[in-house]
């Protein structure tokens, strides 16, 4: 799955409703993923199937129960690809600060 | 029973024997997560603990299932922080399985009781670790802020 996958998947509101009723309460089944929306279980279905092509959806077998859980990694990977960069020299400012501390703790000690 | 966990799921483009290698052997964990050491010899019935690079134990636990290079279940307590210990054991169950042209790492986390903060709180470690972990294998190197944050402690 590319990050194409992963926009294309999240470009429609019913995908991103799911998203957010699996962030309010993980691990639900089809019909509980149903509840709420004015849609057949096929088009819910359907919708599940391109999160879970993309990744933002994972599933796990419990009994004869499938559960679909919200897997945030993809949306981590966009964060961090535009967004680390940002973080990066905050980071190294911080490093920067506890060596420069602990040094001085250590030359005193 | 109520439960509350977390799923995440990861393909990274490596084998199966190089990923289970990068999830248990101390030289790998120290690059990519947060500098910590996992210690045990991973055999079913063992303890296994993760050790801080400052030599705090912060979480320990058994090893209840072990299927190389496949799947590793394990026992978890938090040692370090009062509010999630008093929570007791939750379980992590890490699955890998080889797709095409890379592999699929699953890492579950759950425990018997809802609401937890043990999975509010390791949900919220896991994607970056899984996400330096994936760039480590992939490109062979981790991002600097692990680094730094290896070498200050080292």
């Amino acid at each position: 799955m590319s990050m194409d996958d992963v926009f294309k998947a999240l470009a429609d509101p019913v995908r991103r409703q799911l998203l957010d009723s699996l962030h309010q309460r993980n691990g639900q089944t089809l019909g509980e993923l149903c509840e709420g929306h004015d849609m057949s279980r096929q088009a819910v279905t359907k919708h599940l199937a391109i999160l879970e092509d993309a990744n933002l959806v994972a599933t796990r077998k419990e009994g004869r129960e499938k559960l679909h859980f919200l897997n945030p990694l993809p949306i981590f990977e966009i964060a961090d690809r535009w967004i680390e960069k940002f973080e990066h020299g905050r980071l190294r400012a911080l490093d920067e600060l506890k060596k420069n501390l602990e040094g001085k703790r250590d030359g005193k000690g | 029973m109520a439960k509350d966990r977390f799923v995440y799921v990861t393909y990274i483009r490596t084998t199966p024997e190089k990923l289970w290698e990068a999830l248990l052997t101390p030289e790998f964990t120290r690059q990519y997560w947060f500098g910590v050491t996992l210690e045990s010899d991973w055999k079913k019935g063992s303890t296994w603990k993760m050790i801080f690079p400052d030599g705090r134990v912060t979480d320990s636990g058994e090893v209840l299932e072990v299927e190389k290079p496949k799947r590793i279940v394990l026992k978890w307590l938090n040692e370090w922080m009062p509010e999630l210990n008093a929570e007791g054991f939750s379980r992590c169950t890490m699955e890998i399985e080889p797709v095409e042209g890379a592999t699929k790492l699953t890492v579950v986390h759950e425990i018997d009781k809802p609401a937890s903060k043990v999975i509010e709180a390791v949900g919220g470690g896991w994607p970056r670790i899984l996400s330096n972990l994936k760039t480590l294998l992939e490109t062979n190197e981790p991002l600097a802020m692990t680094k730094g944050g290896c070498k200050s402690a080292a």
